[in-house]
């Protein structure tokens, strides 16, 4: 355990330090929830009222890049929980290499979600004058994929910011003080990973036997 | 709760300096992590805002004289009120007092020497701004005509306004008010000095808490419609639009689903400065401690269920409808709660009436008329004669108008000595605060009956038998702007050439009175210890009487 | 006071005076605490403080919240009450259909007679609007009457009123709706009854509105599949209207106005079990105004079976 904590304004104690930055993700966390959930009610609207057509639309996403993200990321999960906890544990360098390997799944991800979109693109399923299905119920999926699936890959560029912030960190040589920001980044990431566990089946599985 | 930070004279050369002599460059301020300096940095911002905000109203009340119209044209007129109202509720209201007041107040009362993340609060400010320069940046391009609720298809398909920046404009503020909102929360739950425990914390401090929960669980949705809203217009995703199935609806339901809570991120702060006020110009404790703490938390969980009730003729089923007005009068309960015991307050007391108690005691008023007049609304038979009138319009603006900018203004008083270490005028300050109430009352109690005589609200041109309310609303809000004016003046000059402030000069309990005026940049030369709960301005035994009479100063 | 010229007027007029006398009344009792405390406590005033016995404090508290619970409880459950008879549609009512648009109101007599940001209705007749917009959300309200009901694009929406003077009464739109809102007025036109048969028997060459329904399903190719002797296979819609249609995939649905439009202008919404989705969307083929029409037609008891 690394207990050398550098105490800063304008905490008093290293007590409540350490806790203050989970519980300032955590909040923000709260709000993430809300901000998807929105997004996911205009699904679950939808999907009620499009019925067949809905489902129709949903038979059209790539199942395989779908699984091999939902793959990608539910790896970079565990390496960002070992790198946390190697953090935590004062391994550095098995932190260092974890947060490497994280950086390396999540632009494996924005990369596989790059040639999924291209292919979308390629089969016209932009809603708008070419869309390659009715306009309707199956536009309003679309509608949905596209929102969903930027607004996630942002979060995930978003992420991939803050934990290349930590290997910064490390290269100035101070990781090992820095487990909070770790444990805060770490919360993060795991979010954007449920997230995206949640989008999956909505996306992939709905509209499939 | 009196720490003891008045040991021993120190030397003035001796102490460290105040947060306002601690760097005097530009990038002091623009790079300060000091939550003091923050709040000064929002006040200039939202002050700016109110002003372009008030332009506007100006411009709508002086068209309004004449029921053909002075000198806009209908476009223009639409975008003057809904500048007005993005400008106001976003860009002023919803950040007034938590940003400033809050900011500048919330870490000293608990005694903590700044907010719990001091960069991510500088991060809010900046992102307000960026929010701020896209929407002026909207104006400027030419406006936006949608209403400040941007209902689609409207907002998406037909307007031909820059609703896309605008609305940028707004997503952006709205991660400002959710950084606040995070930041507050985390103060509160970490930064509490010894001995203040949550049934210690001054109510300002709980109105600061309770209106961060509400804006880190309300405000992600309305970022979320409105991201959906700029999806459907500029990539013609179809979202809402009905042509392909979508329904216009849903996004009134997100959007309020914010936008009622939202009106409590706007009362809730005015109710924790009214309490701070009124327990110390009337030197008594605060009626019912406990009850005004519960009042604001359930306000702000029940806040969340109402939002139905800006929807009852929009077509939703007649049974939500129900459900959304019976759970707006219950809503009424706590907030009466909160009059009583303000009026409780009062008995047995020594009261001055000092310009910011001039402020709360307007507040009292003016919102119980506004609130009242929410549960005519409430009413769905009612509010289904009376939705989108005039009615709906005096109704926010007795409520956000009479009462919030009323308790902004006077918790901008209260606090003016401790902010800038000096006096202002007295005399001056209560004159303002009697002309807003007059003038207030006169602009917008005619709205009322105009509007339960069916002029619609947003209509730049009207049927000539409302033009006498209109007339005597715009002259009433002449006075108003004199009075909003004002106080420019008189503050403009206490800063310059006003009396230096001692450290408490309305001999008030609050820790952030027991320190320096203006406080240094740590907030207190020694970190502060409770021993007891807020508002101790009778001790326990002897009456009042005896002890105020020998001890408070009598000014005026 | 606006006039009272609906049945329901005086009705919500009355709930209204008593909301607010009770207003008065808490506003006065509210005002009048602030003003007697303060000037009775007024700094340096010699009047009598003191401390206050603990139970005083919590006893008030619970007294005022209960107090205001109840009153909040009553005039919720009054305005109930009034809501339940607001909402209930008269059962031989006079129907007229309203099609909103940018920024003029259009109207339509059963007898087909069409009015622009204009209504003539008899007096004491209860009328029944069916109401749906081309473009953005609108609102239909008569001050006068104490209605207003949003008018929607892609859904219907109903009011009803039954005018109980004769009279002219301002007609607004009351959702904002884009530039030139404020001029999406018009006129309610009340008139004694025998005037208004006058007046409705007046020019119509259009046929009813059934009739020019008819017209319009052969027109537009309806015909083709839904007529008896066509080669689709499509179902036949005699007698459609107010019939449980089971659906592909599950389900029924009543085959009720709004139902029917989507039918036409997004058929892929609603299958018909057993039938392939081939019909193809009337969408910016056929007009708000159209379907209107055509609904009217499917609405009579041997619509849709037309060759
Ligand atoms: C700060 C802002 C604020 C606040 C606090 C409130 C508070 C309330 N509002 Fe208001 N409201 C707005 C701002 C606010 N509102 C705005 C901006 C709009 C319009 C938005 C738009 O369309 O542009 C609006 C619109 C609005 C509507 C929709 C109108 C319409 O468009 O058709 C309704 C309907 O129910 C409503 C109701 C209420 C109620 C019941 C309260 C309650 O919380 C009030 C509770 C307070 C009291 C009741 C007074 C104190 C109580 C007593 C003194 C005790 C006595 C009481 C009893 C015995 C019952 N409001
Ligand atoms: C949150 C805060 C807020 C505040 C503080 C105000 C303040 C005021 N509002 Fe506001 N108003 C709203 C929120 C607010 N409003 C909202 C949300 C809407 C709905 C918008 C919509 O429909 O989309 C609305 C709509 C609205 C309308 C209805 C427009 C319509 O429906 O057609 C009117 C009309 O009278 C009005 C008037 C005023 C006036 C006179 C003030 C005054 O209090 C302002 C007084 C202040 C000043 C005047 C500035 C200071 C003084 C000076 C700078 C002096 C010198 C100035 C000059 C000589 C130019 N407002
Ligand atoms: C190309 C063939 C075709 C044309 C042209 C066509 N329809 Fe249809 N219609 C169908 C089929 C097939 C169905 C059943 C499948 C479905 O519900 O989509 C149907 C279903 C319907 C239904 C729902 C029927 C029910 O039983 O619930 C209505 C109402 C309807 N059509 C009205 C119209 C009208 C009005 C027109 C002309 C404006 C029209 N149709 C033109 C093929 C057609
Ligand atoms: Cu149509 Cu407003
Ligand atoms: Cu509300």
């Amino acid at each position: 355990m690394s207990s050398d904590i550098i105490i800063h304004e304008p905490f008093e104690t290293a007590a409540r330090q350490k806790v203050a930055v989970p519980f300032g993700v955590w909040s923000f966390l709260a709000t993430e929830c809300l901000f998807f959930g929105g997004i996911f009610l205009f699904y679950a609207y939808a999907r009620w009222h499009g019925g067949e057509a809905f489902s129709a639309g949903a038979k059209e996403t790539d199942i395989w890049f779908g699984s091999a993200n939902t793959f990608i990321l539910m790896t970079s999960s565990l390496t960002m929980a070992i790198a946390e906890r190697a953090t935590k544990e004062g391994l550095v360098r098995l932190a260092r290499w974890m947060l490497w390997a994280t950086i390396g799944f999540g632009l494996a991800f924005l990369v596989v979600k790059g040639f999924e979109y291209r292919k979308d693109i390629s089969e016209h399923l932009i809603p708008g004058p070419h869309f390659k299905l009715e306009q309707g119920p199956a536009a309003q999926f679309w509608a949905f994929y596209w929102t969903v699936t930027v607004t996630h890959a942002i979060h995930l560029t978003i992420g991939l910011g803050v934990v290349g912030r930590l290997l910064w960190i490390d290269r100035r040589g101070d990781l090992a003080p820095h487990a909070t920001t770790a444990e805060g980044t770490a919360l993060y990431w795991h979010l954007v990973d449920i997230v995206w566990v949640i989008l999956y089946p909505l996306l992939y599985l709905v509209g499939r036997p | 709760m009196s720490p003891n930070t008045q040991e021993g004279i120190v030397d003035r050369e001796l102490r460290s300096p105040s947060y306002l002599q601690n760097g005097t460059t530009i990038r002091s301020w623009l790079l300060t992590t000091d939550h003091k300096r923050i709040g000064i940095l929002y006040a200039m911002s939202i002050t700016f805002f109110f002003f372009l905000g008030g332009i506007a109203a100006t411009l709508i009340r002086l068209e309004l004289i004449s029921p053909t119209g002075l000198f806009l044209t209908n476009d223009e007129y639409n975008r003057a009120f809904t500048l007005h109202g993005i400008v106001m509720v976003w860009f002023f209201l919803v950040p007034s007092i938590p940003t400033t007041l809050g900011n500048f107040l919330l870490p000293m009362m608990i005694g903590a020497k700044d907010v719990a993340f001091p960069r991510l609060n500088l991060m809010s400010w900046y992102l307000f701004i960026a929010g701020g320069l896209l929407t002026v940046l909207a104006l400027i391009a030419g406006g936006v005509d949608t209403g400040w609720t941007f209902y689609t298809p409207f907002s998406t398909l037909y307007s031909n306004s820059h609703v896309l920046l605008a609305a940028m404009g707004v997503f952006v503020v709205g991660f400002s008010s959710i950084a606040t909102g995070v930041n507050f929360i985390a103060t509160v739950h970490l930064l509490r000095a010894k001995g203040m425990t949550w049934m210690r914390l001054p109510l300002f401090g709980w109105a600061m808490y309770t209106t961060s929960l509400v804006m880190v669980l309300a405000t992600p949705v309305l970022a979320m419609s409105l991201l959906l809203v700029v999806a459907e217009r500029a990539f013609g995703l179809p979202i809402f639009d009905p042509r392909s199935g979508g329904d216009p609806l849903l996004f009134q339901h997100l959007f309020w689903f914010y936008s009622h809570p939202a009106v409590y991120i706007m009362v809730l702060p005015a109710f924790g400065v009214v309490s701070e006020i009124i327990t110390c110009e009337a030197r008594r404790r605060i009626f019912g401690y406990q009850f005004m703490v519960y009042a604001m938390v359930v306000i702000a969980v029940i806040g969340f269920m109402v939002w139905g009730h800006h929807m009852f003729v929009s077509g939703q089923s007649a049974f939500a409808s129900l459900v959304f007005s019976f759970l707006s009068f219950v809503i009424a309960v706590p907030s009466a709660i909160k009059v009583f015991n303000w009026t409780g307050t009062l008995y047995r007391g020594q009261i001055r009436f000092s310009a910011p108690m001039l402020y709360a005691l307007g507040f009292i008023g003016l919102f119980t008329i506004g609130g009242l007049t929410g549960l005519f609304l409430a009413s769905i038979p009612i509010d289904v004669d009376l939705t989108d009138t005039y009615f709906v319009v005096a109704h926010f603006h007795y409520i956000m108008v009479g009462g919030s900018v009323s308790a902004f203004f006077g918790g901008l008083h209260f606090w003016w000595p401790k902010i800038t270490g000096r006096m202002y005028s007295e005399r001056l300050a209560q004159f303002a605060a009697i002309s807003m109430f007059f003038g207030f009352n006169f602009t917008f109690f005619p709205q009322f009956i105009m509007g339960w005589m069916g002029m619609p609200r947003r209509y730049h041109l009207y049927a000539p038998e409302f033009q006498p309310w209109h007339v005597m609303s715009s002259m009433g809000a002449v006075v108003l702007a004199f009075g909003y004016a004002w106080p420019v003046f008189y503050l403009g000059w206490s800063l310059f050439k006003g009396q230096r402030a001692p450290d408490n000069p309305w001999d008030a309990t609050g820790l952030e009175w027991q320190t320096r005026s203006p406080p240094p940049k740590e907030n207190f030369d020694r970190t502060p210890v409770v021993t007891d709960g807020p508002y101790k301005y009778h001790p326990q035994d002897s009456t009042p009487h005896e002890v105020e009479q020998a001890q408070a100063p009598q000014v005026p | 006071m606006p006039p009272e010229a609906s049945t329901l007027a005086p009705r919500i007029d009355h709930l209204m005076l008593i909301l607010v006398g009770m207003s008065v009344l808490i506003v006065s009792l509210v005002s009048a605490l602030l003003i007697v405390f303060s000037i009775r406590y007024r700094r340096g005033s010699t009047a009598k403080r003191g401390r206050l016995p603990e139970w005083v404090s919590r006893e008030i508290e619970i007294g005022w919240t209960a107090a205001t619970f109840f009153v909040a409880l009553f005039i919720f459950w009054f305005a109930a009450a009034l809501q339940g008879a607001q909402y209930k549609m008269p059962k031989n009512a006079m129907e007229v259909h309203v099609v909103a648009k940018q920024w003029m109101w259009k109207l339509e007599h059963p007898n087909g007679r069409r009015e622009i940001n204009a209504l003539h209705v008899p007096v004491g007749v209860p009328v029944r609007l069916v109401m749906t917009s081309q473009d953005v959300i609108h609102s239909f309200f008569v001050p006068a009457f104490r209605i207003k009901q949003d008018v929607l694009p892609g859904r219907y929406t109903e009011a009803w009123f039954e005018a109980k003077e004769v009279g002219t009464y301002h007609l607004f739109c009351a959702e904002y709706c884009g530039t030139d809102h404020s001029k999406m007025t018009g006129g309610i036109v009340v008139m004694p009854r025998a005037a208004y048969a006058r007046w409705s028997r007046g020019v119509d060459e259009h046929g009813t509105l059934a009739q020019q329904g008819a017209q319009l399903f052969r027109q537009l190719g309806c015909t083709g599949c839904h007529g008896q002797s066509a080669r689709v296979r499509a179902p036949s819609l005699a007698g459609i209207f107010g019939r449980r249609q089971p659906m592909e995939g599950g389900g029924f649905k009543v085959a009720d106005e709004e139902y029917i439009h989507d039918s036409i202008l997004q058929p892929q919404k609603d299958v018909v079990a057993g039938y392939t989705p081939v019909m193809p969307s009337y969408q910016g083929i056929a007009s708000e105004d159209d379907v209107v029409r055509l609904i009217a037609y499917l609405k009579t008891p041997n619509g849709g079976s037309v060759e």
